[in-house]
């Protein structure tokens, strides 16, 4: 065999082409004839339109239609609610355009369509909204209290779900305890802010009555489905496909959004292609947004720092609707006991109606909250029972012989309990340590606070339930004419890196080089089995499945080639691209041309072709050209389905020193330890990292969305919500483990979401141990700011 | 985010610019879009018409005779930052300039462009109002010279005219041994600062501070000269303790209300805390030969 491609640092087969400005997105497409679309908003976040004319609008030379809910017919209907549960008891969900009331800044109420946006957009302008404003409150804390504004009237206190989980025993774990630890944390709401915001592009063919949508979403085959549903068409009539998608980060996975269906029902509506791209102001109040989290939690320990039992109790901001259910905070609430042992468990959760955009997913989905709340926590603990904060850790973790560790009636976001599959947690803190050293960075702390010098050291171990089920799958087929090998899966990448991770599990088995492994998806035209990207689950179970295709594809490569060579199977290598006897290079044959000659031909339509027709000399000659039950071609289709998730895990800490003066932080190391079982690129996987490493720098220092006492978003631009820049992004030193997953047969953990996980708490408790000597209150919320470390600071120098 | 309708024009000289911006009812100037153009985009302006200068080759000119530093309205902030005549007289316009957001944006946005727009957080005005710049206008009617300590009215407003075009901009030169430094605080990297000051001191021969000149900005409507920091340095000993004073005093200055950048009381304490700095780095700078 040639050098294994798995694990190694293969150059993405997609950068030339992204790199380089050709890469394809909705927005690039070349429709001929296409008209544009643009939204009319709500500007209030909870009212009652009492007045609503699109006279003018209509009126505007350029302007084709303009729809508003009573142009709907069948498609004004509320949009589905995507993962339905139990514990909803007052599911809501919103119509493609507002009817009387509207529930946030920026729901929509009419869509325009006009021969260019910038009419289109002039057009918005001229509907006539008028509005009752009624009351609201948007802090999910007190609108979960009586009397608070109803976003929904008939949903009380404005909850929209309960959930109350109990595994093992906790109250007699609380009773065992010497010692017990209490503390609230909160995180914010922030945006995932992709380099392409939502777009959708749609053709009516009304000859074939076929329905073409483009859309950057991370669930075409999803989207499909709830299309042709909603408008009434055979799913084979109705093709969604997801060109290049500039970056997803969750809320993509999200169907469908109010142009999804306005799109495609205009194109069919005007019999013209029609094309949306939200801009950056329309995302701020449109995409879904994610975070708001408060956790009170408690862990019950022995006086040596082994935790006996956690209560957690949180409240979930959901936004004006739920359109993906309990996702979040089940996830959170799952995730809470972290890499701890942890024998008893009670975690409860409402997720609380506001007058706000919808909350789904977002990179992370609850991980974060969930992070924050029990690292704080064992921060504070260690810190009440004076122990050192790795310490304290190291006595709680699963240790390795432990695994597979089960969290009774603990149910993870797949419908099944808790089971940590493997996972070595203390090596990881020990090869933090070592990177760290930690001997000379207390040497260094303690001489810079000896100059008055603030420097901090902060945490944060984490767990990743990922590789979430159901199932995907893969087709491979061997090119005749070029030998290369074309992939598809039911996924769709964002940037990820498929083409090339795909690639490399493909050349492995079939002997070709990765760049000869052209892989197409998101195109429900090409395969439209599997579900969606998201939940870091695309190369656990995409990767396994392309694997298992490629494995199949393998063994009929060899068959063919073994018929061809006159050889056993079992003796064929492939190679270089060509397949041959082992120990007898010279005696092979090209995998196109057993592409080619497994498929019998009658016409000769070129060279190659001539060696496949009935009167060649390798014709077969006797039997029948396609024996029974075999198939034409070198093409398999196979699938994957992981038993249950596997649980990825790391460590990252930082030296940040605090700047008095400005109040500004300066990361001056920052370490990760990461462990995602068998990599298939590291370079792909530290790509992952560092982006998580990035995002998450956003939600512990910069990026927060403020809501003002009356619902509006008064940060709703790239001026205001301050996504970190490269500058802001610290150096991240990386150190790779590699425990194999048990579950599936390339040993692959999920990597997407991993390093955004810990960093509200890496950044939250460097900062608290750099105020610490000064007398500073703990930390508690995230993201900080140099206003809120002021806050902090101040504090310390009243109690002083 | 796509602008309104409005009518272009990009006369190649002044002449033709003030004679269209006379006849337009509703015109806004075109310099290097930077501002202009997103303000647009969120049709927080809606004009009829846009008169683009960039033709205007006789605005784009810097000078540095008699005392003055002359800088024409569409001379590029990189062309000014760079200029090597203008930094031997002022070395503090290039170290001010470096804060403005980021050299792609500063190779295309103008000096006229950010002083006639007037962001109160902006550094270009806060020089001029540090230094006693002056700012010359002109309209079809005639020429104004106009003090940049009356020039900035708020919030993206000025003194201008609506017939008038900013034509050019003057910064005063530093006197020998006049000791300078610029610093602010930005969120992120060539943010808008959160608060930034500039200060320059004059040393006696007795080693006291003969001038202190203070300004700062994003801390008000309008950038800020800090008078009472001024009047107490004033024949003090340069040091520790008078430059916190100012520090303390600069506190007062402060008049923007919490927003999502920053707390009221955490410009203070950032204000006073840079008023600090930028005099300890003058008074380091007068004391050493020049
Ligand atoms: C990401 C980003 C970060 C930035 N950060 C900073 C920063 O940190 N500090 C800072 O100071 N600026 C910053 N800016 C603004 C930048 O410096 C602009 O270049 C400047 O504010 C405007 O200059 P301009 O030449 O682009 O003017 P334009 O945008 O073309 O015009 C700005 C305004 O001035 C008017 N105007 C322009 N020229 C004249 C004239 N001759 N007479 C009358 N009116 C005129 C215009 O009509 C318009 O109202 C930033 C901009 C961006 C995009």
């Amino acid at each position: 065999m040639s050098t294994r491609q798995f694990g190694a640092r293969v150059q993405r087969n997609e950068d030339a082409r992204l790199i380089t400005g050709r890469g394809r997105f909705v927005d690039d497409l070349p429709l001929d004839g296409v008209l544009h679309g643009a939204f009319a908003r709500s500007a209030v976040a909870r009212g009652r339109i009492t007045h609503l004319d699109t006279t003018a609008a209509r009126a505007l030379p350029g302007v084709h239609r303009v729809y508003t809910h009573a142009d709907l017919g069948e498609l004004d209907v509320t949009m589905p609610l995507l993962i339905p549960h139990p514990c909803i008891g007052h599911p809501r969900t919103q119509y493609p355009l507002a009817h009387e009331d509207v529930y946030h800044v920026g729901q929509a109420i009419a869509f325009v369509v006009a021969d260019d946006r910038y009419i289109a957009e002039d057009a918005a302008r001229l509907i006539e909204i008028d509005y009752d404003i009624l009351p609201v409150e948007v802090d999910p804390a007190k609108a979960a209290l009586d009397g608070a504004p109803l976003v929904h009237e008939d949903v009380p206190n404005n909850i929209a779900a309960h959930l109350v989980q109990v595994s093992g025993d906790p109250d007699a774990a609380f009773a065992a305890a010497d010692h017990v630890t209490r503390i609230q944390v909160r995180v914010d709401r922030s945006t995932a802010a992709p380099m392409e915001c939502l777009s959708t592009a749609a053709r009516w063919d009304a000859v074939s009555g076929e329905l073409t949508v483009w859309d950057g979403t991370q669930a075409p085959i999803g989207l499909r489905g709830a299309l042709s549903s909603l408008f009434d068409l055979d799913e084979d009539k109705v093709r969604v496909v997801a060109p290049d998608v500039g970056g997803g980060f969750g809320p993509k996975i999200v169907f469908p959004y109010s142009n999804e269906i306005l799109v495609p029902f205009a194109a069919k509506d005007l019999r013209r292609p029609v094309k949306w791209v939200e801009d950056r102001s329309e995302n701020f109040v449109h995409m879904t947004h994610e975070r708001t989290q408060i956790h009170d939690i408690e862990l019950a320990a022995t006086s040596d720092g082994v935790v006996l039992g956690l209560r957690d109790t949180f409240l979930h901001d959901t936004g004006s609707f739920i359109p993906y259910g309990i996702a979040v905070a089940q996830v959170a609430s799952t995730q809470i006991a972290g890499p701890y042992r942890i024998p008893a468990i009670h975690v409860t959760f409402d997720c609380v109606y506001t007058p706000t955009v919808p909350v789904t997913p977002y990179r992370g989905c609850g991980r974060p909250q969930a992070n924050f709340a029990i690292e704080r926590a064992m921060d504070q603990l260690a810190a009440e029972l004076g122990i050192d904060r790795f310490e304290i850790r190291r006595r709680n973790f699963i240790a390795p012989d432990e695994f597979p560790y089960t969290r009774p009636d603990l149910v993870f976001a797949d419908g099944l309990p808790v089971t940590l599959d493997s996972g070595r947690y203390d090596d990881a803190l020990a090869a933090l340590e070592k990177a760290l050293d930690l001997d000379a960075i207390r040497a260094e702390q303690e001489q810079a606070r000896a100059e008055g010098r603030l420097l901090g050291l902060g945490l944060s171990f984490y767990v990743e339930g990922t590789g979430l089920g159901p199932y995907e799958g893969a087709k491979i087929r061997l090119h005749p004419i070029t030998g290369k090998a074309y992939v598809n899966t039911g996924l769709t990448a964002q940037g990820q890196g498929h083409e090339t991770a795909w690639a490399q599990i493909v050349a492995d088995q079939i002997g070709v080089r990765p760049e000869d492994v052209i892989v197409v998806e998101g195109d429900t035209g090409v395969f439209d089995w599997g579900v969606a990207t998201f939940a870091s689950r695309a190369a656990v179970v995409s990767g396994n499945a392309v694997h298992v295709a490629a494995v199949s594809a393998r063994a009929r490569i060899a068959q063919a080639a073994a018929n061809m060579l006159e050889a056993d199977p079992d003796d064929i290598e492939l190679e270089n691209g060509r397949a041959f006897v082992r120990g007898t290079s010279s005696r092979g044959v090209t995998l196109a041309e057993v592409a080619t000659m497994s498929n019998p031909l009658r016409y000769a339509f070129n060279k190659a072709a001539q060696t496949a027709t009935q009167f060649a000399p390798t014709a077969r000659s006797t039997g029948k050209p396609l024996p029974d039950g075999e198939r034409p071609g070198i093409e398999v289709s196979e699938y994957y389905s992981p038993p249950h998730a596997t649980w990825a895990y790391g460590v990252h800490a930082a030296l940040v020193e605090v700047d008095p003066v400005t109040c500004d932080i300066d990361v001056k190391r920052y370490v990760c330890v990461h462990d995602c079982g068998n990599m298939i690129n590291p370079m792909i996987v530290e790509g992952q990292v560092a982006g998580g490493v990035a995002q998450g720098m956003g939600g512990a220092f910069y990026e927060k969305l403020e809501y003002d006492e009356n619902g509006v978003l008064r940060n709703a631009s790239f001026m205001d919500f301050l996504v970190p820049y490269a500058t802001e992004v610290p150096h991240i030193e990386m150190i790779h483990m590699e425990t194999p997953s048990p579950l599936n047969p390339l040993g692959i953990k999920g990597v997407g979401e991993a390093g955004t996980i810990p960093v509200g708490q890496v950044i939250a408790s460097a900062v608290e141990d750099a105020l610490s000597p000064l007398g500073a209150p703990p930390v508690r919320q995230v993201p900080l700011s140099p206003s809120a470390i002021h806050d902090l600071l101040r504090e310390a120098r009243v109690s002083a | 985010m796509k602008p309104p309708c409005y009518e272009y024009v990009a006369p190649d000289t002044l002449a033709g610019a003030l004679r269209v911006r006379a006849e337009c009812e509703d015109s806004v100037v075109l310099a290097g879009g930077q501002s202009l153009v997103p303000t647009l985009n969120f049709r927080l302006a809606n004009p009829d018409t846009v008169i683009d200068l960039r033709r205007v080759a006789e605005l784009a000119t810097v000078d540095t005779r008699d005392g003055m530093i002359r800088v024409g309205a569409m001379t590029r902030q990189r062309t000014l930052e760079r200029n090597e005549a203008a930094f031997a007289r002022n070395p503090l316009i290039r170290e001010t300039m470096e804060y403005i957001a980021h050299p792609v944006i500063r190779s295309r946005g103008t000096i006229g462009g950010s002083v006639a727009h007037a962001d109160p957080a902006s550094e270009l005005p806060c020089l001029l109002v540090l230094l006693d710049g002056e700012l010359t206008a002109r309209s079809s009617r005639g020429e104004r010279t106009i003090p940049a300590a009356d020039f900035f009215e708020f919030v993206f407003t000025t003194a201008l005219e609506p017939e008038e075009l900013l034509v050019e901009v003057a910064f005063p030169v530093l006197e020998p041994g006049e000791g300078w430094a610029f610093r602010e605080f930005a969120r992120r990297h060539g943010d808008f600062a959160v608060a930034g000051a500039g200060a320059t001191l004059l040393l006696d021969d007795a080693g006291r501070i003969a001038r202190a000149r203070l300004a700062a900005c994003g801390v008000a409507t309008t950038p800020v000269r800090l008078r009472a920091a001024e009047e107490a340095l004033r024949g003090a000993e340069p040091g520790t303790e008078a430059f916190r004073a100012a520090g303390e005093l600069a506190r007062d200055a402060v008049t923007t209300v919490d927003d999502t950048a920053a707390s009221a009381d955490y410009r203070r304490h950032l204000l006073s805390g840079l008023v600090n700095d930028v005099l300890t780095r003058a008074a380091a700078r007068a004391r050493g030969p020049r």
